[in-house]
Protein backbone atom coordinates (compact mmCIF):
# COMPACT_ATOMS: atom_id res chain seq x y z
CA UNK A 1 0.00 0.00 0.00
CA UNK A 2 3.04 2.42 0.48
CA UNK A 3 3.08 2.70 -3.52
CA UNK A 4 -0.19 3.93 -3.37
CA UNK A 5 0.69 7.31 -1.18
CA UNK A 6 3.31 8.06 -4.02
CA UNK A 7 1.17 9.97 -6.93
CA UNK A 8 0.44 13.54 -4.97
CA UNK A 9 4.03 13.58 -3.50
CA UNK A 10 5.83 12.95 -6.45
CA UNK A 11 3.89 15.22 -9.18
CA UNK A 12 3.26 17.93 -6.55
CA UNK A 13 7.33 18.24 -6.11
CA UNK A 14 7.12 18.24 -9.93
CA UNK A 15 4.96 21.35 -10.29
CA UNK A 16 6.34 24.46 -8.75
CA UNK A 17 8.78 25.90 -11.47
CA UNK A 18 7.06 28.85 -13.85
CA UNK A 19 3.14 28.33 -12.61
CA UNK A 20 0.42 28.35 -15.50
CA UNK A 21 -1.32 31.89 -15.54
CA UNK A 22 -4.75 29.87 -15.21
CA UNK A 23 -3.71 28.07 -11.60
CA UNK A 24 -2.34 31.41 -10.53
CA UNK A 25 -5.46 33.48 -10.80
CA UNK A 26 -7.10 29.88 -9.32
CA UNK A 27 -4.39 30.72 -6.52
CA UNK A 28 -5.28 34.50 -5.95
CA UNK A 29 -9.25 34.04 -5.86
CA UNK A 30 -9.46 30.89 -3.66
CA UNK A 31 -6.87 31.36 -1.70
CA UNK A 32 -6.59 29.03 1.20
CA UNK A 33 -8.94 27.20 -0.15
CA UNK A 34 -6.48 25.66 -2.73
CA UNK A 35 -4.56 22.75 -1.41
CA UNK A 36 -1.87 22.83 -3.81
CA UNK A 37 -1.97 22.75 -7.82
CA UNK A 38 0.41 20.83 -10.24
CA UNK A 39 1.05 19.95 -13.77
CA UNK A 40 1.96 16.31 -14.85
CA UNK A 41 2.17 15.85 -19.09
CA UNK A 42 0.57 18.96 -19.65
CA UNK A 43 -2.32 18.09 -17.62
CA UNK A 44 -3.11 20.97 -15.11
CA UNK A 45 -4.39 19.96 -11.93
CA UNK A 46 -5.90 21.87 -8.69
CA UNK A 47 -6.59 20.19 -5.07
CA UNK A 48 -9.42 22.22 -3.88
CA UNK A 49 -11.08 22.41 -0.20
CA UNK A 50 -14.70 20.89 -0.57
CA UNK A 51 -16.14 23.88 1.42
CA UNK A 52 -14.70 25.73 -1.67
CA UNK A 53 -16.10 24.13 -4.55
CA UNK A 54 -19.45 25.27 -5.38
CA UNK A 55 -17.42 28.98 -5.21
CA UNK A 56 -14.56 27.94 -7.66
CA UNK A 57 -16.79 25.97 -10.35
CA UNK A 58 -19.09 28.76 -10.63
CA UNK A 59 -16.06 31.16 -11.03
CA UNK A 60 -14.49 29.13 -13.13
CA UNK A 61 -17.89 28.12 -15.15
CA UNK A 62 -18.89 32.10 -15.56
CA UNK A 63 -15.46 34.45 -15.17
CA UNK A 64 -14.77 35.02 -19.03
CA UNK A 65 -11.32 34.51 -18.86
CA UNK A 66 -11.90 30.91 -17.85
CA UNK A 67 -15.31 29.83 -19.66
CA UNK A 68 -14.98 26.62 -18.37
CA UNK A 69 -18.54 25.69 -19.55
CA UNK A 70 -18.31 22.19 -20.35
CA UNK A 71 -17.67 19.63 -17.78
CA UNK A 72 -16.32 16.43 -19.41
CA UNK A 73 -16.16 14.08 -16.48
CA UNK A 74 -16.76 13.09 -12.95
CA UNK A 75 -15.28 10.22 -11.00
CA UNK A 76 -13.76 9.16 -8.06
CA UNK A 77 -10.08 7.52 -7.03
CA UNK A 78 -10.05 5.09 -3.77
CA UNK A 79 -6.60 5.38 -2.45
CA UNK A 80 -7.19 2.37 0.12
CA UNK A 81 -5.05 2.78 3.15
CA UNK A 82 -4.18 6.99 2.60
CA UNK A 83 -5.79 9.71 4.44
CA UNK A 84 -7.49 10.78 2.86
CA UNK A 85 -8.80 7.81 1.38
CA UNK A 86 -10.47 9.53 -1.61
CA UNK A 87 -10.69 11.76 -4.44
CA UNK A 88 -13.50 13.10 -6.51
CA UNK A 89 -12.25 14.27 -9.59
CA UNK A 90 -13.38 16.63 -11.98
CA UNK A 91 -12.52 17.20 -15.35
CA UNK A 92 -13.25 20.59 -17.05
CA UNK A 93 -12.96 21.81 -20.58
CA UNK A 94 -13.71 25.14 -22.36
CA UNK A 95 -14.93 25.03 -25.41
CA UNK A 96 -14.24 28.92 -26.25
CA UNK A 97 -10.90 28.74 -25.38
CA UNK A 98 -10.15 24.84 -26.41
CA UNK A 99 -8.60 24.72 -22.11
CA UNK A 100 -8.94 21.81 -19.67
CA UNK A 101 -8.24 21.70 -15.97
CA UNK A 102 -9.00 19.52 -13.71
CA UNK A 103 -9.91 19.66 -10.16
CA UNK A 104 -9.51 17.05 -7.20
CA UNK A 105 -11.09 17.21 -3.84
CA UNK A 106 -9.68 15.25 -1.16
CA UNK A 107 -12.53 13.51 1.06
CA UNK A 108 -12.06 11.49 4.07
CA UNK A 109 -13.18 7.90 4.28
CA UNK A 110 -15.57 8.10 7.27
CA UNK A 111 -17.01 11.64 6.12
CA UNK A 112 -17.93 11.04 2.02
CA UNK A 113 -19.89 14.43 1.76
CA UNK A 114 -19.36 16.70 -1.54
CA UNK A 115 -21.37 19.42 -2.40
CA UNK A 116 -23.54 18.52 -5.56
CA UNK A 117 -21.99 20.49 -8.83
CA UNK A 118 -25.40 20.11 -10.93
CA UNK A 119 -26.77 23.82 -10.30
CA UNK A 120 -22.90 24.74 -12.13
CA UNK A 121 -23.37 22.51 -14.75
CA UNK A 122 -25.96 20.16 -15.19
CA UNK A 123 -25.11 17.67 -16.83
CA UNK A 124 -23.09 16.48 -13.63
CA UNK A 125 -26.27 14.57 -12.78
CA UNK A 126 -25.60 11.19 -14.20
CA UNK A 127 -21.61 11.85 -13.86
CA UNK A 128 -22.57 12.33 -10.16
CA UNK A 129 -25.06 9.32 -9.67
CA UNK A 130 -22.54 7.24 -11.19
CA UNK A 131 -20.09 8.06 -8.70
CA UNK A 132 -22.21 7.79 -5.85
CA UNK A 133 -23.22 4.13 -7.50
CA UNK A 134 -19.72 2.68 -8.15
CA UNK A 135 -17.42 5.05 -4.83
CA UNK A 136 -20.52 5.96 -2.50
CA UNK A 137 -19.44 9.31 -2.67
CA UNK A 138 -22.73 11.56 -1.38
CA UNK A 139 -23.18 14.69 -3.31
CA UNK A 140 -25.28 16.90 -1.22
CA UNK A 141 -27.95 19.24 -3.09
CA UNK A 142 -27.80 16.65 -5.93
CA UNK A 143 -32.01 16.49 -7.65
CA UNK A 144 -32.24 12.36 -7.45
CA UNK A 145 -29.23 11.04 -5.70
CA UNK A 146 -30.05 6.92 -6.72
CA UNK A 147 -27.72 4.37 -8.34
CA UNK A 148 -27.74 4.11 -11.82
CA UNK A 149 -25.86 1.38 -13.10
CA UNK A 150 -26.53 -1.29 -10.09
CA UNK A 151 -29.62 -2.14 -8.96
CA UNK A 152 -30.75 0.01 -5.55
CA UNK A 153 -30.69 -4.00 -3.88
CA UNK A 154 -26.87 -3.89 -4.82
CA UNK A 155 -25.10 -3.92 -1.33
CA UNK A 156 -21.74 -1.81 -1.56
CA UNK A 157 -19.52 -0.03 -3.94
CA UNK A 158 -17.87 -1.87 -6.26
CA UNK A 159 -14.80 0.39 -7.43
CA UNK A 160 -13.70 0.94 -3.69
CA UNK A 161 -10.59 -1.05 -3.21
CA UNK A 162 -11.78 -2.71 -0.54
CA UNK A 163 -15.07 -4.42 -2.59
CA UNK A 164 -13.58 -7.63 -4.09
CA UNK A 165 -13.43 -8.37 -7.71
CA UNK A 166 -15.03 -12.03 -7.20
CA UNK A 167 -17.64 -10.90 -4.91
CA UNK A 168 -21.32 -11.71 -5.88
CA UNK A 169 -24.42 -10.82 -4.51
CA UNK A 170 -27.93 -12.58 -4.73
CA UNK A 171 -30.15 -12.13 -7.82
CA UNK A 172 -33.34 -10.17 -7.56
CA UNK A 173 -36.81 -10.23 -8.84
CA UNK A 174 -39.68 -12.14 -9.43
CA UNK A 175 -38.37 -15.58 -9.72
CA UNK A 176 -34.77 -15.12 -8.24
CA UNK A 177 -36.30 -16.39 -4.53
CA UNK A 178 -35.80 -20.08 -4.97
CA UNK A 179 -34.23 -21.47 -7.65
CA UNK A 180 -31.69 -18.99 -8.89
CA UNK A 181 -30.55 -17.09 -5.75
CA UNK A 182 -29.72 -20.55 -3.99
CA UNK A 183 -27.36 -21.41 -7.34
CA UNK A 184 -26.13 -17.92 -7.17
CA UNK A 185 -25.17 -18.69 -3.01
CA UNK A 186 -23.74 -21.96 -4.07
CA UNK A 187 -21.76 -21.00 -6.51
CA UNK A 188 -19.41 -19.44 -3.81
CA UNK B 1 -60.79 7.40 -27.31
CA UNK B 2 -61.66 6.35 -30.83
CA UNK B 3 -65.45 7.39 -30.09
CA UNK B 4 -64.68 10.82 -28.87
CA UNK B 5 -62.49 11.46 -31.87
CA UNK B 6 -65.16 10.85 -33.95
CA UNK B 7 -66.87 13.99 -32.55
CA UNK B 8 -66.26 17.42 -34.62
CA UNK B 9 -64.36 20.05 -32.81
CA UNK B 10 -63.22 17.42 -30.52
CA UNK B 11 -59.83 19.92 -29.80
CA UNK B 12 -61.61 22.54 -28.76
CA UNK B 13 -63.36 20.33 -25.90
CA UNK B 14 -61.55 20.29 -22.75
CA UNK B 15 -61.44 16.44 -21.88
CA UNK B 16 -59.98 15.57 -18.79
CA UNK B 17 -57.48 13.49 -19.68
CA UNK B 18 -54.97 10.84 -17.30
CA UNK B 19 -51.63 11.20 -18.57
CA UNK B 20 -50.54 7.79 -19.55
CA UNK B 21 -47.08 6.05 -18.50
CA UNK B 22 -45.00 4.36 -21.31
CA UNK B 23 -42.00 2.46 -20.94
CA UNK B 24 -39.99 1.65 -24.04
CA UNK B 25 -37.48 -0.72 -23.84
CA UNK B 26 -35.50 -2.46 -22.37
CA UNK B 27 -35.66 -4.44 -25.53
CA UNK B 28 -38.00 -2.60 -28.22
CA UNK B 29 -37.54 -3.36 -31.79
CA UNK B 30 -38.14 0.06 -32.66
CA UNK B 31 -34.84 0.54 -30.34
CA UNK B 32 -31.72 -0.61 -31.06
CA UNK B 33 -29.36 -1.03 -27.62
CA UNK B 34 -30.71 -1.98 -24.26
CA UNK B 35 -31.89 1.55 -22.83
CA UNK B 36 -35.41 1.82 -20.95
CA UNK B 37 -37.29 4.52 -21.34
CA UNK B 38 -40.09 5.73 -18.82
CA UNK B 39 -42.81 8.03 -20.64
CA UNK B 40 -45.46 9.58 -19.42
CA UNK B 41 -47.47 10.76 -22.17
CA UNK B 42 -50.77 13.30 -22.72
CA UNK B 43 -52.24 11.35 -26.02
CA UNK B 44 -49.24 11.67 -28.36
CA UNK B 45 -47.36 14.36 -26.63
CA UNK B 46 -44.16 13.46 -24.01
CA UNK B 47 -44.68 15.36 -21.11
CA UNK B 48 -41.69 14.17 -19.41
CA UNK B 49 -38.85 11.07 -20.19
CA UNK B 50 -37.01 9.16 -17.95
CA UNK B 51 -33.78 7.32 -19.29
CA UNK B 52 -32.75 4.16 -17.56
CA UNK B 53 -29.14 3.40 -18.63
CA UNK B 54 -26.99 0.42 -17.48
CA UNK B 55 -28.07 -2.86 -18.72
CA UNK B 56 -25.02 -3.64 -20.02
CA UNK B 57 -22.49 -2.96 -17.26
CA UNK B 58 -19.88 -4.85 -17.39
CA UNK B 59 -17.54 -3.12 -14.48
CA UNK B 60 -14.67 -2.08 -17.32
CA UNK B 61 -13.13 -0.07 -14.81
CA UNK B 62 -12.98 -2.71 -12.11
CA UNK B 63 -11.60 -5.39 -15.06
CA UNK B 64 -8.87 -2.92 -16.19
CA UNK B 65 -7.67 -2.47 -13.06
CA UNK B 66 -7.10 -6.07 -12.17
CA UNK B 67 -4.95 -6.81 -15.14
CA UNK B 68 -1.45 -5.37 -16.65
CA UNK B 69 -1.33 -2.42 -18.87
CA UNK B 70 -1.83 -3.81 -21.81
CA UNK B 71 -4.30 -6.49 -20.88
CA UNK B 72 -6.85 -3.63 -20.94
CA UNK B 73 -7.26 -3.23 -24.97
CA UNK B 74 -9.57 -6.09 -25.47
CA UNK B 75 -11.86 -4.50 -22.89
CA UNK B 76 -11.73 -1.33 -24.93
CA UNK B 77 -13.11 -2.88 -27.92
CA UNK B 78 -16.15 -3.54 -26.56
CA UNK B 79 -17.02 -0.15 -25.45
CA UNK B 80 -17.82 1.35 -28.36
CA UNK B 81 -17.90 -1.50 -30.43
CA UNK B 82 -19.06 -0.03 -33.68
CA UNK B 83 -16.00 1.65 -33.79
CA UNK B 84 -13.67 -0.71 -31.85
CA UNK B 85 -10.36 1.03 -33.25
CA UNK B 86 -10.91 4.84 -31.57
CA UNK B 87 -11.23 3.22 -28.71
CA UNK B 88 -7.36 0.87 -29.13
CA UNK B 89 -6.42 4.45 -30.05
CA UNK B 90 -8.17 6.45 -26.98
CA UNK B 91 -6.33 3.76 -24.26
CA UNK B 92 -3.28 3.66 -26.42
CA UNK B 93 -2.84 7.52 -26.85
CA UNK B 94 -3.41 7.82 -22.84
CA UNK B 95 -0.61 4.88 -21.68
CA UNK B 96 2.07 6.62 -24.67
CA UNK B 97 0.90 10.11 -22.07
CA UNK B 98 1.64 8.35 -19.37
CA UNK B 99 4.93 7.05 -20.07
CA UNK B 100 5.88 9.91 -22.16
CA UNK B 101 6.47 8.00 -25.51
CA UNK B 102 5.71 8.93 -28.98
CA UNK B 103 4.93 6.02 -31.39
CA UNK B 104 7.44 5.97 -35.03
CA UNK B 105 5.26 7.92 -37.58
CA UNK B 106 4.03 5.23 -40.05
CA UNK B 107 2.39 3.76 -36.58
CA UNK B 108 0.61 6.98 -36.28
CA UNK B 109 -0.59 7.45 -40.14
CA UNK B 110 -2.12 3.62 -39.67
CA UNK B 111 -3.84 5.03 -36.46
CA UNK B 112 -5.49 7.50 -38.66
CA UNK B 113 -6.49 5.01 -41.07
CA UNK B 114 -7.96 2.28 -38.50
CA UNK B 115 -9.81 5.33 -36.32
CA UNK B 116 -11.46 6.86 -39.73
CA UNK B 117 -12.09 3.64 -41.26
CA UNK B 118 -14.29 2.66 -37.63
CA UNK B 119 -15.59 6.21 -37.90
CA UNK B 120 -17.02 5.47 -41.23
CA UNK B 121 -18.55 2.19 -39.70
CA UNK B 122 -19.90 3.90 -36.55
CA UNK B 123 -21.58 6.80 -38.60
CA UNK B 124 -22.98 4.16 -41.05
CA UNK B 125 -24.82 1.88 -38.05
CA UNK B 126 -25.87 4.98 -36.92
CA UNK B 127 -27.86 6.13 -39.41
CA UNK B 128 -28.40 3.19 -40.90
CA UNK B 129 -30.28 2.04 -37.95
CA UNK B 130 -32.43 5.51 -37.87
CA UNK B 131 -33.14 4.53 -41.71
CA UNK B 132 -34.62 0.68 -40.16
CA UNK B 133 -36.81 2.49 -37.14
CA UNK B 134 -37.84 5.31 -39.26
CA UNK B 135 -39.37 2.22 -41.75
CA UNK B 136 -37.14 2.55 -44.51
CA UNK B 137 -35.58 -1.10 -44.55
CA UNK B 138 -33.95 -0.66 -47.97
CA UNK B 139 -31.18 1.96 -46.93
CA UNK B 140 -30.58 0.17 -43.75
CA UNK B 141 -29.49 -2.27 -45.95
CA UNK B 142 -27.43 -0.72 -47.99
CA UNK B 143 -26.36 1.26 -44.87
CA UNK B 144 -24.89 -2.14 -43.75
CA UNK B 145 -23.66 -3.46 -47.02
CA UNK B 146 -21.23 -0.20 -46.78
CA UNK B 147 -20.13 -0.37 -43.21
CA UNK B 148 -18.95 -4.46 -43.94
CA UNK B 149 -16.60 -2.67 -46.73
CA UNK B 150 -15.72 -0.04 -43.57
CA UNK B 151 -15.15 -3.49 -41.75
CA UNK B 152 -12.93 -5.26 -44.00
CA UNK B 153 -10.45 -2.60 -44.08
CA UNK B 154 -10.04 -3.60 -40.43
CA UNK B 155 -10.02 -6.89 -41.32
CA UNK B 156 -7.25 -6.35 -43.46
CA UNK B 157 -5.31 -4.38 -40.86
CA UNK B 158 -5.95 -6.94 -37.90
CA UNK B 159 -7.79 -10.30 -39.27
CA UNK B 160 -10.76 -9.25 -37.20
CA UNK B 161 -13.87 -6.86 -38.26
CA UNK B 162 -15.38 -6.44 -34.60
CA UNK B 163 -13.32 -7.37 -31.67
CA UNK B 164 -10.06 -5.34 -33.41
CA UNK B 165 -7.59 -5.59 -30.42
CA UNK B 166 -4.75 -3.96 -32.78
CA UNK B 167 -3.34 -1.55 -31.29
CA UNK B 168 -0.80 -1.47 -28.63
CA UNK B 169 1.01 0.68 -26.17
CA UNK B 170 4.04 2.21 -28.59
CA UNK B 171 2.80 0.33 -31.70
CA UNK B 172 0.07 -2.08 -33.03
CA UNK B 173 0.11 -5.64 -33.61
CA UNK B 174 1.26 -5.91 -36.84
CA UNK B 175 2.21 -3.94 -39.96
CA UNK B 176 -0.03 -4.16 -42.64
CA UNK B 177 0.56 -6.06 -45.72
CA UNK B 178 1.96 -4.79 -49.34
CA UNK B 179 -1.69 -4.74 -51.11
CA UNK B 180 -3.37 -2.67 -48.48
CA UNK B 181 -3.84 0.68 -50.23
CA UNK B 182 -5.04 -1.44 -53.37
CA UNK B 183 -7.80 -2.93 -50.98
CA UNK B 184 -8.86 0.36 -49.15
CA UNK B 185 -9.18 2.11 -52.56
CA UNK B 186 -11.39 -0.44 -53.67
CA UNK B 187 -13.36 -0.79 -50.17
CA UNK B 188 -13.68 3.19 -50.35
CA UNK B 189 -14.89 3.02 -53.68
CA UNK B 190 -17.74 1.17 -52.61
CA UNK B 191 -18.69 2.65 -49.45
CA UNK B 192 -18.91 5.63 -50.95
CA UNK B 193 -20.97 4.01 -54.35
CA UNK B 194 -23.45 2.78 -51.09
CA UNK B 195 -23.45 5.52 -49.51
CA UNK B 196 -24.74 7.56 -51.97
CA UNK B 197 -27.29 5.37 -53.07
CA UNK B 198 -28.14 5.71 -49.05
CA UNK B 199 -28.50 9.29 -49.10
CA UNK B 200 -30.35 9.73 -51.67
CA UNK B 201 -32.59 6.97 -51.15
CA UNK B 202 -33.56 9.21 -47.81
CA UNK B 203 -33.22 12.20 -48.86
CA UNK B 204 -35.56 12.42 -51.70
CA UNK B 205 -38.11 10.96 -49.25
CA UNK B 206 -40.94 12.80 -47.57
CA UNK B 207 -41.41 10.95 -45.19
CA UNK B 208 -37.53 10.67 -43.26
CA UNK B 209 -37.95 14.04 -44.00
CA UNK B 210 -40.80 14.50 -41.91
CA UNK B 211 -39.42 13.22 -39.47
CA UNK B 212 -36.01 14.28 -38.94
CA UNK B 213 -36.22 17.82 -39.53
CA UNK B 214 -36.97 20.25 -36.64
CA UNK B 215 -37.37 17.72 -34.18
CA UNK B 216 -34.83 16.59 -30.96
CA UNK B 217 -33.47 20.26 -31.21
CA UNK B 218 -32.13 21.41 -27.98
CA UNK B 219 -30.21 25.26 -28.40
CA UNK B 220 -26.39 24.68 -28.17
CA UNK B 221 -26.29 26.24 -24.26
CA UNK B 222 -28.11 23.15 -23.14
CA UNK B 223 -25.89 20.56 -24.90
CA UNK B 224 -22.94 22.54 -23.53
CA UNK B 225 -23.90 22.03 -19.95
CA UNK B 226 -25.47 18.73 -20.18
CA UNK B 227 -21.75 17.67 -21.90
CA UNK B 228 -22.84 16.85 -25.12
CA UNK B 229 -20.08 16.26 -27.99
CA UNK B 230 -19.33 15.28 -31.08
CA UNK B 231 -21.91 15.04 -34.29
CA UNK B 232 -24.68 16.52 -31.78
CA UNK B 233 -22.79 19.48 -30.69
CA UNK B 234 -21.34 19.99 -34.02
CA UNK B 235 -24.77 20.02 -35.61
CA UNK B 236 -25.89 22.45 -33.44
CA UNK B 237 -23.05 24.38 -34.67
CA UNK B 238 -20.45 24.34 -32.72
CA UNK B 239 -17.62 23.44 -34.67
CA UNK B 240 -15.91 21.28 -31.78
CA UNK B 241 -13.92 18.18 -33.24
CA UNK B 242 -10.94 17.24 -31.70
CA UNK B 243 -9.11 16.08 -34.30
CA UNK B 244 -8.91 19.65 -35.54
CA UNK B 245 -9.18 22.04 -32.12
CA UNK B 246 -6.50 19.53 -30.81
CA UNK B 247 -4.74 17.56 -32.61
CA UNK B 248 -3.46 13.91 -32.15
CA UNK B 249 -1.52 11.28 -34.28
CA UNK B 250 -0.98 13.45 -37.16
CA UNK B 251 -4.52 15.06 -37.73
CA UNK B 252 -2.23 18.80 -38.01
CA UNK B 253 -0.88 17.59 -41.22
CA UNK B 254 -3.60 16.15 -42.82
CA UNK B 255 -6.48 18.28 -44.96
CA UNK B 256 -10.00 18.16 -43.67
CA UNK B 257 -13.34 20.06 -43.09
CA UNK B 258 -15.28 19.77 -39.62
CA UNK B 259 -18.84 19.88 -41.21
CA UNK B 260 -21.42 22.02 -38.94
CA UNK B 261 -25.29 22.07 -38.83
CA UNK B 262 -27.52 25.57 -38.02
CA UNK B 263 -30.59 24.38 -36.33
CA UNK B 264 -29.32 20.90 -34.32
CA UNK B 265 -32.48 19.27 -35.23
CA UNK B 266 -32.26 15.14 -36.36
CA UNK B 267 -31.72 16.25 -40.36
CA UNK B 268 -28.48 18.18 -39.54
CA UNK B 269 -27.49 15.26 -37.47
CA UNK B 270 -27.87 13.17 -40.29
CA UNK B 271 -25.92 15.84 -42.48
CA UNK B 272 -23.47 16.00 -40.64
CA UNK B 273 -22.27 12.74 -40.15
CA UNK B 274 -23.60 11.67 -44.03
CA UNK B 275 -20.12 14.97 -44.37
CA UNK B 276 -18.03 13.20 -41.61
CA UNK B 277 -18.01 10.00 -43.68
CA UNK B 278 -16.85 11.28 -47.11
CA UNK B 279 -13.91 13.64 -44.76
CA UNK B 280 -13.19 10.05 -42.92
CA UNK B 281 -12.61 8.65 -46.58
CA UNK B 282 -10.32 11.44 -47.38
CA UNK B 283 -8.08 11.64 -44.78
CA UNK B 284 -8.14 7.63 -44.91
CA UNK B 285 -6.81 8.23 -48.70
CA UNK B 286 -4.34 11.02 -47.70
CA UNK B 287 -2.95 8.80 -45.31
CA UNK B 288 -2.43 6.09 -47.90
CA UNK B 289 -0.94 8.73 -50.02
CA UNK B 290 1.98 10.23 -47.67
CA UNK B 291 2.13 7.02 -45.68
CA UNK B 292 5.82 6.69 -44.58
CA UNK B 293 8.50 3.63 -44.57
CA UNK B 294 9.48 2.20 -41.39
CA UNK B 295 9.02 0.34 -38.17
CA UNK B 296 5.23 0.39 -36.75
CA UNK B 297 7.14 -0.40 -33.57
CA UNK B 298 8.80 1.59 -30.80
CA UNK B 299 12.09 0.42 -30.13
CA UNK B 300 11.93 0.86 -26.60
CA UNK B 301 11.81 -2.08 -24.22
CA UNK B 302 10.39 -0.61 -21.39
CA UNK B 303 7.11 -0.63 -23.01
CA UNK B 304 7.13 -2.33 -26.85
CA UNK B 305 7.87 -5.87 -27.20
CA UNK B 306 11.11 -6.55 -28.81
CA UNK B 307 10.89 -8.28 -32.46
CA UNK B 308 10.60 -11.65 -32.36
CA UNK B 309 13.36 -12.95 -34.19
CA UNK B 310 15.43 -10.75 -31.68
CA UNK B 311 13.67 -12.50 -29.17
CA UNK B 312 14.86 -15.92 -30.28
CA UNK B 313 18.20 -15.24 -30.50
CA UNK B 314 19.26 -13.13 -27.90
CA UNK B 315 19.15 -13.18 -24.58
CA UNK B 316 18.48 -10.00 -23.16
CA UNK B 317 15.82 -9.29 -25.72
CA UNK B 318 14.20 -12.73 -24.41
CA UNK B 319 14.65 -11.36 -20.55
CA UNK B 320 12.56 -8.05 -21.58
CA UNK B 321 9.97 -9.97 -23.47
CA UNK B 322 9.42 -12.12 -20.54
CA UNK B 323 9.28 -9.21 -18.36
CA UNK B 324 6.83 -7.42 -20.20
CA UNK B 325 4.24 -10.09 -20.44
CA UNK B 326 4.73 -11.13 -16.72
CA UNK B 327 4.94 -7.55 -14.74
CA UNK B 328 3.80 -5.60 -17.64
CA UNK B 329 5.62 -2.41 -18.87
CA UNK B 330 5.70 -0.26 -15.50
CA UNK B 331 4.44 3.55 -16.24
CA UNK B 332 6.06 6.03 -13.63
CA UNK B 333 4.10 7.48 -10.92
CA UNK B 334 1.48 10.18 -12.17
CA UNK B 335 -2.17 10.30 -13.63
CA UNK B 336 -3.13 11.91 -17.26
CA UNK B 337 -6.53 12.52 -19.16
CA UNK B 338 -6.29 11.97 -22.76
CA UNK B 339 -9.16 12.52 -25.24
CA UNK B 340 -9.43 11.84 -28.87
CA UNK B 341 -12.79 11.92 -31.15
CA UNK B 342 -14.31 9.07 -31.08
CA UNK B 343 -17.63 8.36 -32.98
CA UNK B 344 -20.33 10.16 -31.05
CA UNK B 345 -18.11 12.80 -29.16
CA UNK B 346 -14.93 13.14 -26.61
CA UNK B 347 -14.17 9.69 -25.87
CA UNK B 348 -11.68 10.32 -23.43
CA UNK B 349 -8.91 8.08 -20.82
CA UNK B 350 -7.90 9.00 -17.43
CA UNK B 351 -5.27 6.50 -15.79
CA UNK B 352 -3.58 7.01 -12.51
CA UNK B 353 -0.30 5.33 -11.84
CA UNK B 354 0.90 4.03 -8.98
CA UNK B 355 4.21 2.90 -10.36
CA UNK B 356 3.36 -0.85 -10.75
CA UNK B 357 2.22 -2.44 -13.92
CA UNK B 358 -1.27 -2.17 -13.29
CA UNK B 359 -3.25 0.40 -13.59
CA UNK B 360 -3.94 2.20 -10.22
CA UNK B 361 -7.36 3.65 -12.18
CA UNK B 362 -8.75 3.11 -15.51
CA UNK B 363 -11.56 5.38 -16.57
CA UNK B 364 -13.05 6.01 -19.82
CA UNK B 365 -14.78 9.48 -20.40
CA UNK B 366 -17.71 7.85 -23.00
CA UNK B 367 -19.11 10.26 -24.87
CA UNK B 368 -22.65 8.32 -24.84
CA UNK B 369 -23.31 8.40 -21.70
CA UNK B 370 -23.24 12.27 -21.48
CA UNK B 371 -25.33 12.27 -24.82
CA UNK B 372 -27.84 10.12 -23.73
CA UNK B 373 -28.00 12.54 -20.31
CA UNK B 374 -29.38 15.12 -22.89
CA UNK B 375 -31.70 13.12 -24.48
CA UNK B 376 -35.07 14.01 -22.47
CA UNK B 377 -34.91 17.50 -22.66
CA UNK B 378 -34.75 16.44 -25.91
CA UNK B 379 -37.60 15.02 -26.44
CA UNK B 380 -39.89 16.84 -23.95
CA UNK B 381 -42.70 18.39 -25.39
CA UNK B 382 -42.07 16.70 -28.66
CA UNK B 383 -44.59 13.96 -29.72
CA UNK B 384 -44.03 10.23 -29.13
CA UNK B 385 -43.05 9.40 -32.68
CA UNK B 386 -40.05 11.79 -32.13
CA UNK B 387 -38.65 10.08 -29.43
CA UNK B 388 -37.61 7.15 -31.80
CA UNK B 389 -35.53 9.51 -34.68
CA UNK B 390 -34.14 11.28 -31.95
CA UNK B 391 -32.39 8.40 -30.15
CA UNK B 392 -31.26 6.95 -33.42
CA UNK B 393 -29.37 10.22 -33.76
CA UNK B 394 -28.13 10.46 -30.41
CA UNK B 395 -26.63 6.78 -31.59
CA UNK B 396 -26.62 5.37 -27.65
CA UNK B 397 -24.24 2.64 -27.93
CA UNK B 398 -24.67 0.64 -24.50
CA UNK B 399 -21.06 -1.14 -24.13
CA UNK B 400 -19.75 2.66 -24.45
CA UNK B 401 -22.01 4.53 -22.26
CA UNK B 402 -23.02 1.46 -19.40
CA UNK B 403 -19.06 0.65 -19.06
Amino acid sequence: MSDVEEPTVESGAESETPEDPLLRRLREKLGEAVVSTHEFRGDRTAILDRGSLLEACTWLRDDPENAFDLLMDVTAVDYLGRKPRFEVVYHLYSVEKNARLRIKVPLEEDDVKIPSVVPVWIGANWLERETWDLYGIEFEGHPELKRIYLYEEFEGHPLRKDYPKEQRQPLIGPGARNGAATDAESAE
Amino acid sequence: MAEQQTEENVHELDIDVEPLDMKLGPSHPATHGTVRMNLRLDGETVLNAEVEVGYLHRGFEKECESGLYYQAFPYTDRLNYVSPMINNVGYALACEKLFDVEVPERCQYLRVVASEASRIADHLTCMGACALELGAFTAFLYAVEARESAWDILDAMCGARVTCNYVRIGGLSSDVGPEFAALVDEKLADVARLHKDFEDLLLANPIFRDRMEGTGVLPKEDLIAFGVTGPLLRAAGVPLDLRRVSPYLVYDRLDFDVPVGESGDNMDRFLVRCEEIRQSARLVKQCLADLPEGPVDLDDPRVRLPAKGEVFGRMEQLISQFKLVTEGPRPPVGEVYQAVEGGNGELGFYLVSDGTGKPYKCRARSPSFSNTQAMSPMVEGGMLADVIPTFDMINMIGGECDR
